[in-house]
């Protein structure tokens, strides 16, 4: 193998998983660091530096960080990182005088920002401070997006989302709120230099079997019930209620339900209960909550009686595999299974919606999805002067990506508004120090904890289920939140090897208690691999090799399971090894452009 | 030296031994050595050699004298029974604890100036005893713990770091073994455990007195140039007079070599070595051609490992001296006060 280049940003990130596998790149180990030193300040503003939502986040967020994380590779379960965000938000105290404030001049450009959900206000976030006139239209009355409309209270508090996106509307947007746009043709003959459209994937999809029509009264769709119940206008629904899908709307449907007068609630899922796009951990809470989930039962007819819902009428299936591997759900011949309801709720998934785009102003579309064409890195669609951005650009996913594509489009529309090229993309800031304190001191913790994961705490189940708005998880005490994030390995604190230092004595080898380091004869990688201390089986993860040494062999290093403890850089004689804080920050609009 | 501990987190594929247990569970408390000692890599060969031969912790005795050297014991096999002796005392000790008990697997950790000098004597009669146990000098050729002086070992015209060069001459503890009836001989170099991993698997199968001179370089005080232990020093010297692998039923046969390079030894408990000749004519069954042998290369500035010598089928001081079959400490109030007519034959017997 090649030595490794460890000057290219992306090596050393890519060893910090939590941190690559974030759509937005936060600097997990460095939060979660200043949260065990009691600083949630600190760790609030990496956070919303980042990731704009901290405490909405640490509630809410699908956590692509956590099957990331390293600690999961060497035990049971990974860092409870969404959690210790919210731990952040808690206890952070008052931070507003560290926020940028208000700009006193303008910069004469102004941009108009389609919706006000987190990909418009990530753009705001960043553009505003750098004195954009930036005007956020959205139809719904208060600003949040699907954050206030979708998310049920019970898991994110009104409080929450007004502080956070107070914070930002605080920066002088200009919210024309229960503003619908219907047309972006003459959205575009106003004098906005650019626009970015930032509305969501609004549509909750239908479900067109026989009984539809006639049972509608008491058959609704899921995201919109949601809504109408974040916004007070549903306040009840039927004992009996069966919540059709199995994504995380799905889950939030049918605790709602419990919450509203539902006590036989259930949930029935096309696919088995493993393929379900609910996170696991919603789930749980679900079924917690007495919520059976019934899978492999396909919706067939719903049944009334003139007019009136009385029940569903299921076919059994099962999965069979092709050979390529596809799945097919097929019919297993057992008799319909037949379940009485009150009402359904449909969450069978949600899609993008574009009628206000008119086709003839030079925004091409997909044929095949009815998409807009947007670029992957730029988020500029093929009208120059539009971008899009979170579920509006590529689909429905989540807020951290809405929240990394905010962060995109905003360096493009800065670029873009100062004439310069939008390709041309800024380089993360990178940043990286020796944690060497003294002969065997570092300035982070590098004892590892061996801690189980820790539970949060919830609210009690007969408290929780008789208020819509009683958070049921009450987020760690700020001692279980040390004790959780002592489980971090602090991946960030990358293990770094100088080859002229070294003299092959095996101290390292020997020390490492996860067979991380090999002295051997080089080789191709796939060979390579097999000849290390412990076989290297994750090809996901990189080998660290360095230049042949004075034995001829060179040093193999897997990154997979290394518990950055550190013990190599303490036992080597030399001081070959060195541990090395990483910090990549990745550039935002502030930093895109030289003549800012 | 390490403040922390060694965490207990290991890798996920890590093998278990037939006995069930991981490498990790050979190891003992952190090691309070420098940093870069050779003894730690000795002892990471000892962990690793026990954990391969199924060896269950609570079978081995391990004892030491004083020294950087000795304290090593306490940082490997943190399950087994240890006994850290007085000044050069430890083959003393050990062929007392083996007397009375024979059934353990002894293992003799020393260093050079714990066994070449303060405990030469010792050393002697141990192996001329034929004890059976595994004898391992940690041979750094200096005073470490006392700052850098010369030890017995150090060669004749080799530099400590302060810029003296020793006008003694090196006590050769190989050659000594050799000379003295140990049945089984060997050099090796604490930075090559391909080689000082299966020689120590030999040696603790072997059912005599083993002897391994493993060089350990200091990285404190014999780490320079000048230096005869040194990594590099070492390192550029080494002639390997073989390379083995000890056979046990986990190890897997892979690779053919060329008929005539390489020897099957079997050994008294029926484990099998394999010899793969790095030196053709070099007979390891001939203790006067590898005494002869040893002294050429010496005066040519080479350092000979490998294994030296070995008999298949050694004699140890319990066939030496007619003991029963039990281990000593075992024989109950019956076995060891047979009564007033046992003594009347034995009486009768010397008339």
């Amino acid at each position: 193998m090649q030595p490794t280049d460890i000057r290219d940003p992306d090596y050393f990130h890519k060893v910090v998983d939590c941190q690559w596998a974030c759509p937005a790149h936060t600097p997990v180990p460095e939060y979660i660091r200043l949260i065990a030193d009691g600083r949630y300040a600190d760790a609030f503003m990496i956070n919303w530096k980042s990731n704009v939502f901290p405490g909405i986040l640490g509630r809410t967020c699908d956590r692509p960080c956590e099957p990331a994380c390293r600690r999961g590779r060497v035990e049971d379960e990974p860092v409870a990182i969404c959690r210790l965000k919210r731990v952040a938000a808690d206890y952070k105290g008052d931070i507003r005088n560290r926020l940028p404030p208000k700009p006193n001049q303008r910069n004469g450009k102004k941009i108009a920002l389609v919706g006000a959900g987190p990909a418009s206000l990530t753009v705001a976030r960043d553009l505003a401070p750098l004195g954009y006139h930036l005007v956020i239209y959205d139809s719904d009355p208060r600003a949040g997006g699907m954050i206030r409309s979708q998310i049920p209270k019970f898991r994110l508090p009104e409080e929450v989302i007004d502080e956070e996106v107070g914070y930002i509307t605080d920066l002088g947007p200009e919210m024309r709120l229960g503003q619908r746009i219907d047309s972006l043709k003459s959205l575009l003959e106003e004098d906005y230099d650019a626009i970015f459209v930032g509305s969501g994937a609004p549509r909750g999809r239908d479900l067109p079997i026989p009984g539809r029509e006639e049972a509608a009264a008491n058959i609704h769709i899921g995201i919109d019930w949601l809504s109408s119940v974040s916004f007070g206008h549903i306040t009840k629904i039927g004992r009996r209620v069966i919540v059709l899908g199995g994504g995380n709307t799905a889950m939030d449907c049918c605790r709602s339900s419990r919450r509203l007068g539902g006590d036989d609630v259930k949930v029935i899922v096309r696919s088995g209960f493993e393929e379900m796009k609910a996170s696991p951990w919603e789930k749980e809470d679900a079924i917690s909550e007495d919520i059976p989930i019934l899978n492999f039962l396909v919706p067939k007819e719903f049944k009334h009686d003139n007019g009136k819902l009385i029940g569903m009428t299921f076919e059994k299936v099962k999965a069979e595999y092709d050979a390529r591997g596809r799945r097919n759900l097929v019919p297993t011949g057992e008799p319909d299974h037949f379940f009485e309801c009150d009402d359904v709720l449909v969450a069978v998934g949600q899609e993008n919606s574009f009628p206000w785009v008119e086709r003839d102003i030079g925004l091409e579309f997909d044929d095949r999805w009815d998409m807009p064409k947007v670029d992957e890195i730029t988020f500029q669609s093929t009208h120059p002067k539009v971008f899009f951005g979170g579920d509006a650009a590529f689909g429905p996913k989540n807020i951290i990506w809405a929240v990394a594509h905010g962060h995109q489009a905003a360096i493009s529309l800065h670029k873009f508004c100062q004439g310069e090229d939008v390709a041309d993309r800024p380089p993360p800031m990178v940043n990286m120090t020796s944690q060497k304190m003294g002969i065997h001191e570092w300035s982070y913790d590098n004892d590892i904890s061996l801690d189980l994961r820790y539970k949060v705490p919830h609210r009690d189940k007969f408290i929780a289920l008789k208020d819509i708005k009683s958070e049921v998880e009450l987020g760690f005490d700020e001692k279980l939140a040390f004790s959780e994030a002592q489980r971090c390995l602090n991946c960030d604190v990358q293990t770094v090897f100088d080859d002229k230092l070294c003299i092959e004595c095996d101290a390292c080898v020997d020390i490492c208690p996860v067979d991380s380091i090999s002295f051997t004869e080089n080789g191709e990688e796939a060979d390579l691999r097999t000849r290390l201390s412990a076989p290297a089986t994750n090809l996901t993860q990189d080998i660290y090799v360095s230049v042949a040494l004075k034995t001829g062999r060179v040093m193999a290093k897997d990154e997979d399971v290394c518990l950055h403890c550190g013990l190599c850089a303490e036992r080597c004689p030399t001081g070959a090894w060195d541990m090395h804080r990483f910090l990549i920050d990745v550039a935002q609009a502030e930093s895109a452009c030289c003549s800012k | 030296m390490t403040f922390i501990p060694k965490p207990k987190l290991h890798h996920p594929d890590l093998q278990k031994n037939a006995l069930g247990y991981t490498r990790r569970d050979y190891e003992g408390p952190v090691s309070t050595l420098c940093a870069g000692c050779g003894h730690d890599s000795i002892s990471a060969a000892i962990v690793r050699a026990c954990f391969e031969l199924d060896i269950a912790p609570h079978r081995v005795a391990k004892l030491s004298g004083i020294g950087c050297s000795s304290k090593t014991p306490t940082y490997f096999l943190g399950a087994s029974h240890g006994f850290n002796s007085v000044h050069g005392r430890m083959p003393s000790v050990l062929t007392g604890a083996n007397l009375a008990n024979k059934d353990l697997i002894y293992l003799g950790v020393s260093g050079d100036g714990d066994s070449a000098s303060i405990g030469i004597g010792q050393f002697a009669h141990a192996m001329r005893r034929g004890v059976n146990m595994v004898y391992i000098v940690e041979n750094n050729g200096v005073y470490g713990l006392t700052k850098g002086q010369f030890s017995a070992t150090s060669d004749k015209g080799a530099k400590s770091k302060r810029g003296l060069i020793n006008s003694d001459e090196a006590i050769d503890l190989v050659g000594m073994a050799l000379q003295l009836g140990a049945t089984f001989v060997a050099r090796s170099f604490s930075g090559d455990k391909a080689q000082l991993v299966p020689l120590i698997e030999a040696a603790l199968k072997h059912g005599g007195a083993a002897f391994i001179d493993c060089i350990s370089p200091c990285v404190a005080f014999n780490n320079h140039e000048g230096s005869t232990k040194s990594f590099d020093y070492v390192r550029e010297h080494n002639e390997a007079v073989n390379a083995m692998d000890v056979i046990t039923p986990r190890s897997e046969i892979t690779v053919d070599y060329a008929p005539g390079t390489v020897e099957m030894v079997t050994q008294h408990d029926g484990s099998m070595l394999r010899l793969r000749k790095l030196h053709a004519g070099y007979d390891v069954h001939d203790r006067v051609a590898a005494l002869t042998y040893m002294q050429e290369r010496a005066a040519a500035g080479e350092i000979v490992t490998g294994l030296l010598y070995v008999d298949p089928n050694p004699r140890d001081m319990h066939e030496h001296l007619k003991t029963v079959d039990v281990p000593l400490n075992v024989l109950d109030e019956a076995a060891l006060i047979p009564g007033s007519a046992a003594l009347d034959r034995l009486n009768a017997g010397l008339r």
